[in-house]
């Protein structure tokens, strides 16, 4: 029986040790590959979405159509994919597309890339696997981040992301913040420091005119954008999940017989 | 000896055991794979059935639509047309359209749902080039009874108002009749009927 | 030794397939390849765990060429299209995903298996004589390996790609006087560009992989000419029985064939686990940046190469320039990786494995394995990732400092080998192998 769990745990434990300890290090460094959209910016708040929610896919599904792809693309995403998320054809064709696209297209958009540059001097990136590139944290933090900012040329500043060239697209709900400087007292939501050893002041952003949506539900709504949007970074990520149990248990039911097979003819090897 | 046996039995049993086990494993894991050669959803949505809008077609016309990159007709045939293709009964191949180059329910005198309305595939049955229309007023390099049709640049195949093969020349069968539906009176939905694809 | 009686190989007990075979062998060396290369090739009995990883390297090689070849089915080596055409399979192809992640999970697997196959060599002598040319044939299926390795990280076209051959490119123009016109020639153009992402996908998807398989059969037969090693460490071929088989050996099929299937499973757990549940693997297998389609106006603000070259890359960006140029940095690297060749003549020492050698190596390798994994961790991050010394180092960055010193380390490891092997007080190895 000792024999038998070592055969397993041995080569296991080594098989694991390697990735884990690469995996270990990037969760617990600072600094690491998956850390580093963070490196040097300020703290971002943790996406609070269930990837398994359809009820929230589907109204992020719907914010992402009104107020996202005006500007961006999806263009690796196609409508008809979105009955996975408990669409019908006639829902997607009658409620989230607006240029008369077929459900089968692409989740193209009109704007020329010609015409973005003119208007926002950089033309806004397809947003098709954003999530992957940025992170679900990244994307919170930073449509919740937008401030006014007179000195910007679109009026628009962020916290996240500073002199993005991206306006506020949800400034209706959000409504408009401003950012206000004073120097820290104590623990605070929001924290940077300015420079090396000059005083240390924190940001604090006031609503100034309040949106059509509370504070609260419109956290909500950056949310189940968020959802939508890492649900379209990788739209198989949730079969791939369930296939993978499948797998892992095949195989770990394989596991003995071949450990017995191997017993079996190893019985001649004194 | 009986001891040698048995454990060539237990042997045997875990052999062939593994062997299965690990068999299916093999053609579970052919699975996505031999997947990957099924059509794609890109391949899907450049197949998907296309809507036609007929409201604006007029009487004696002909309008094309692209549906999975093949050239789809529609034509309005005029009465004098549908009594042409009447008097072409005796010189088409299939007059009856027994050969199923159409669904079920265009299979009758003008192979098409509504008499008027003929949905072709515009693809020569032959080596699949696309034939041109020919009206009836081509009388001069026709024929004189020619009564309204198309002809295959390729090798010469004719094909009446209905789609049908004449006889004598290199195309075997009449031209395709794809699913299609009315979805209203203007619009018809091609590629697919109301049984489903 | 029971283990002497050998299964047959004819006598299936049918008459026609019997026929088959010998119809076959009368043509073909069927049975004395399958005598020569499984049945009749005995294997020392005492392999542990570290003899998984060549079968298990050779079961990856396999994935990475069935997944290889059906991703090219799908994807295209077009600068315009290269990227869409990657997530066209993640999304669109029907298994695409599965098959994708297969193969970018195979790449990192590869070189898992590899390194501690390796190691092994390291730990019970297998590079010694008269495994040289063995050996040479291994270090020139890791090279091979990371040539292949490098231009299929081209392929997917997103910013790490990029950037990252680009960097890589870039060190040959150091190289004097004929550097930038040699870059220039391995791009096809002035920057990384659809010239060069095709001849890439070229190398990736035939050149380099007729090579890989040609080697592997060269290593495979220079290992049946030799016979395997073993923890030990000690030739079985010393004491044999009366028919020639050596008393410590035992037919490779089926005893370690049914051994190496127990290793495949295990591996395969752990390989789905990554495949279905980790693909990223937290950014190292798969990088976040790599999701932003190649941007020849913009760099990355932290490039790093994939991990399973970043030891390489730590000695390159520690090693200071001379006269303003990057070579002797180039030159650190090019031999840190070269000097592998030359293993089995550094080697002096008066036995191969672990277990009876003395302090001197042991110690030596222990330093060797951790400035190696030092190196690896360093080579991911930015150089101010442990931030700077004081004034009186000049402000020198700590990691990079690091870096220095265990480049040193790694190249003595090297360079004293003949040394400390030599004077090692070894322990006497036994006549048979302990089992």
């Amino acid at each position: 029986m000792k024999k038998l769990i070592a055969s397993f745990l041995l080569p296991a434990a080594t098989f694991i040790a390697l990735p884990a300890v690469l995996l270990a290090s990037s969760v617990v460094l600072p600094g690491s590959p998956a850390a580093m959209a963070s490196e040097g910016g300020p703290r971002l708040d943790r996406a609070p979405i269930k990837p398994t929610d359809v009820v929230s896919l589907q109204r992020g599904a719907r914010t992402f159509a009104n107020y996202c792809l005006n500007c961006h693309s999806a263009s690796l995403m196609r409508w008809n994919r979105l009955e996975e998320l408990g669409l019908n054809e006639a829902q997607i064709t009658d409620n989230l597309i607006f240029d008369g696209a077929k459900v089968g297209d692409l989740m193209n958009v009109s704007m020329t890339r010609k015409d973005a540059r003119k208007w926002f001097g950089a033309a806004p990136p397809d947003l098709s696997v954003i999530a992957r590139a940025r992170g679900a944290d990244w994307l919170y933090s930073y449509l919740r981040g937008f401030y006014r900012d007179p000195a910007r040329p679109t009026g628009w500043n962020n916290a996240v992301f500073e002199n993005v060239g991206m306006p506020n697209p949800l400034w209706q709900l959000q409504g408009q913040r401003v950012r206000v400087e004073e120097a820290v007292k104590g623990e605070d939501r929001e924290e940077r420091k300015e420079s090396h050893g000059g005083v240390l002041k924190v940001a604090k952003y006031e609503m100034a005119i309040p949106g059509s949506l509370t504070p609260v539900e419109y956290d909500q709504t950056v949310a189940d954008l968020v959802n939508f949007l890492v649900y379209m970074g990788e739209p198989a990520a949730i079969s791939r999940k369930q296939i993978g149990i499948f797998v892992l248990l095949y195989l770990l039911a394989l596991w003995p017989l071949v450990y017995l097979l191997k017993r079996e003819f190893w019985k001649d090897v004194h | 000896m009986s001891d040698d046996k048995q454990v060539n039995k237990n042997r045997r049993n875990l052999v062939i055991a593994t062997c299965a086990a690990g068999g299916a494993a093999g053609v579970a894991a052919a699975v996505p794979f031999a997947a990957s050669w099924l059509p794609s959803e890109r391949a899907k949505a450049g197949g998907a059935p296309v809507v036609a809008d007929i409201s604006t077609l007029e009487p004696g016309q002909m309008m094309t639509v692209e549906w999975r990159s093949k050239p789809v007709w529609i034509i309005r045939r005029t009465k004098e047309m549908l009594e042409g293709v009447k008097r072409d009964d005796s010189k088409v191949s299939d007059p009856q359209s027994d050969v199923p180059m159409q669904p079920e329910y265009a299979k009758n005198e003008y192979r098409s749902i509504k008499p008027e309305v003929l949905v072709l595939v515009g693809i020569c049955t032959h080596l699949g080039c696309s034939p041109q229309e020919k009206p009836a007023a081509d009388k001069a390099e026709m024929g004189a009874d020619w009564e309204g049709g198309f002809l295959c640049p390729c090798h010469g195949s004719k094909f009446d108002l209905a789609g049908r093969v004449y006889k004598g020349v290199p195309a075997p069968v009449n031209l395709e009749v794809p699913k299609y539906t009315y979805l209203s009176d203007t619009r018809i939905l091609i590629g697919e009927d109301t049984k489903g694809a | 030794m029971a283990a002497a009686e050998k299964p047959p190989v004819t006598g299936t007990g049918s008459v026609a397939l019997d026929g088959l075979l010998t119809w076959i062998d009368a043509r073909f060396p069927l049975i004395s390849t399958w005598k020569a290369h499984l049945t009749e090739y005995y294997a020392p009995k005492n392999f542990n765990f570290w003899y998984y990883f060549g079968s298990l390297a050779m079961l990856v090689l396999a994935i990475q060429i069935v997944t290889g070849i059906f991703l090219t089915m799908n994807y295209k080596p077009d600068a315009n299209l290269a990227f869409a055409s990657v997530e066209y399979i993640m999304r669109e192809v029907p298994g695409g995903w599965i098959i994708r992640y297969m193969h970018s999970t195979g790449a990192s697997a590869f070189f898992i298996c590899v390194y501690l196959h390796m190691f092994r060599s390291l730990l019970y002598g297998s590079h010694r004589k008269p495994r040289e040319l063995l050996w040479v044939f291994g270090v020139l299926i890791y090279l091979c390996l990371m040539g292949e390795a490098f231009f299929g990280y081209l392929l997917p076209w997103g910013q790490m790609s990029y950037w990252g051959a680009q960097v890589i490119i870039n060190l040959f123009s150091a190289i004097p006087f004929i550097g930038p016109d040699l870059s220039l020639w391995i791009r096809g153009d002035y920057v990384i560009a659809d010239a060069t992402l095709n001849r890439f996908f070229a190398l990736h998807v035939i050149a380099i992989p007729l090579v890989l398989l040609g080697l592997v059969m060269a290593h495979l037969l220079a290992l049946h000419e030799v016979g395997s090693n073993n923890p030990d460490g000690i030739d079985i071929n010393k004491h044999k029985d009366a028919n020639g088989v050596p008393l410590d050996g035992i037919p490779f099929h089926p005893y370690y064939t049914v051994k190496d299937i127990l290793g495949v499973v295990v591996f395969l757990i752990v390989f789905a686990i990554i495949v279905f549940f980790a693909p990223e693997m937290g950014g190292y297998f798969l990088e976040a940046n790599n999701f932003i389609p190649a941007n020849p106006l913009q760099t990355p603000p932290h490039i790093a190469p994939v991990w399973y070259f970043t030891p390489y890359y730590s000695i390159l960006r520690g090693v200071p320039p001379l006269f303003h140029s990057q070579f002797p940095g180039v030159v650190a690297m090019g031999l840190s990786v070269m000097i592998l060749f030359a293993l089995p003549w550094l080697d002096r020492g008066a036995v191969k494995s672990i277990r009876y050698r003395g302090t001197h190596f042991k110690v030596a390798l222990t330093a060797f394995v951790i400035v190696f994994l030092i190196l690896g961790y360093l080579g991911t991050e930015p150089i101010t990732v442990w931030g700077q010394f004081g004034g009186w180092l000049g402000h020198a960055d700590r990691a990079t400092v690091v870096a220095r010193i265990c480049t040193v380390i790694y190249f003595l490891f090297f360079i004293l080998m003949p040394w400390y092997t030599k004077v090692d007080k070894t322990k006497p190895e036994p006549e048979r192998v302990t089992h």
